[in-house]
C-alpha cells in the first residue's frame, strides 16, 4: 500500500470521514472536522504506525492531508 | 448481563477498591484490577471469579503501567471505565513531615491517577464513550491536621478531574469524583475510642460509612443512569461536609 493510502486509511478511521473526502488539499480541521483532541489522537496514531516522534510544533504545522504526506516523507518514510 | 466493557480499578486488591470491583462486576463490567499487592489480588480473584482480572503493578512506574495497558488492551473487552482508587497515607504534622512523606503521597494518589488515566484514556476516546471516577476524600474538601500531603493529593484529583472533564465531555466521556467521608476500613478500625467519638460527633448521620456505600456511588457514576452527570464531586459522607 502506498504511503498516501496508508495515511488516508488512518484519517478515514479516526475522523469518521469518507475516503473520497481525504484529498491532498483537504484541511484536517476545516474540511474533515478534526478538533484538537482528534488532532492529538491522529498524531499519536501516526507515531505508532510509522514508529516516529512528532513534536507539538511539527504537529501544529500539519494542516492538510498533503502536508502529512510531505512531513512523513521528509522523515524518511516511504511506505 | 455482561456489558462487554472493561473498567480499570486501581487499588482493587482490598478495601474500598475491592468493594468497587465487586459492585462493578455485578453490574456487568469486566474489571482490570490493578494493585501492588499481588497476594491479595490472587485471593480476591478466587472470590470474585473470572471477571476480576488481576494485574500486579506499581502505578507510579510508567513503564510497568504501559505494559499493563497493552496486556489489558489485548486480553480484555474495550476499556470504557477507569476508577482511580489507589491511595496511601503518610501522616505527620507539617512541621515534622519529611519531603519523602510528601512526595510518596503525591506520587501515588495524584500522579498515579494521572498516569493511569493517561495510560488508558485513548480507549475511551476511541470508543467515544466512557466514565472516569476518581476517589478523593472529604479531607480534600475540608482538610485534616496531619494530612497536608494527603489533602493536597485528594484536592488535586478534583482539579485534575474538572479539567479533564472539559477536555473529554464532548466525546461522551464523563469525569467525576467521589469524596468519601469517614469509612469503616482497616485504617479507621485502628482509631482510639476518643478519636472515633470525635469523628462521630461531627457526622450528622452519626455513624461511619461502609465501603459498599462508596462502591454504590461509584457504580452509579459509572452507569448509564448518570449519563448527564459529569464534572461533579459527590461527597458520600453522612452529611459531614454539608
Amino acid at each position: 500500500m502506498s504511503l498516501e493510502n496508508r495515511i488516508a486509511e488512518i484519517i478515514v478511521s479516526r475522523l469518521n470521514v469518507k475516503p473520497e473526502e481525504v484529498t491532498d488539499s483537504a484541511n484536517l480541521k476545516d474540511d474533515l472536522g478534526a478538533d484538537s483532541l482528534d488532532m492529538v489522537d491522529l498524531m499519536m496514531d501516526l507515531e505508532d504506525t510509522f514508529n516516529l516522534k512528532i513534536s507539538d510544533e511539527e504537529g501544529n504545522n500539519l494542516q492538510t492531508v498533503g502536508s502529512v504526506v510531505v512531513f512523513l516523507k521528509t522523515k524518511g518514510i516511504e511506505a | 448481563m455482561s456489558l462487554n466493557a472493561t473498567a480499570v480499578v486501581t487499588g482493587a486488591a482490598r478495601g474500598i477498591g475491592l468493594e468497587i470491583a465487586g459492585k462493578l462486576i455485578s453490574d456487568g463490567w469486566t474489571v482490570a484490577a490493578l494493585d501492588m499487592l499481588g497476594d491479595d489480588l490472587k485471593k480476591s480473584a478466587e472470590v470474585l471469579g473470572e471477571n476480576y482480572r488481576p494485574y500486579t503493578v506499581n502505578i507510579t512506574d510508567s513503564k510497568q503501567l504501559a505494559e499493563v495497558a497493552v496486556e489489558v488492551g489485548n486480553d480484555l473487552p474495550t476499556v470504557k471505565g477507569i476508577v482511580n482508587n489507589a491511595g496511601v497515607t503518610r501522616d505527620a504534622l507539617m512541621m515534622r513531615m519529611s519531603e519523602d512523606q510528601w512526595n510518596l503521597v503525591i506520587d501515588v494518589n495524584l500522579t498515579g491517577a494521572w498516569k493511569v488515566t493517561q495510560a488508558f484514556m485513548r480507549s475511551l476516546i476511541r470508543a467515544r464513550e466512557g466514565s472516569i471516577v476518581s476517589i478523593s476524600s472529604v479531607v480534600g474538601l475540608i482538610g485534616a491536621a496531619g494530612q497536608t500531603n494527603y489533602a493536597a493529593s485528594k484536592a488535586g484529583l478534583i482539579g485534575m478531574s474538572k479539567s479533564l472533564n472539559r477536555e473529554l465531555a464532548g466525546r461522551g466521556i464523563r469525569v467525576n469524583v467521589v469524596a468519601p467521608g469517614f469509612i469503616e476500613t482497616e485504617m479507621t478500625q485502628k482509631l482510639s475510642d476518643e478519636v472515633r467519638g470525635d469523628y462521630l460527633s461531627k457526622i450528622p448521620a452519626a455513624r461511619l460509612g461502609l465501603p459498599v456505600e462508596i462502591a454504590e456511588a461509584v457504580a452509579f457514576l459509572m452507569s448509564p443512569s448518570a449519563k448527564y452527570i459529569t464534572g461533579i464531586v459527590l461527597p458520600v459522607d453522612g452529611g459531614l461536609t454539608t
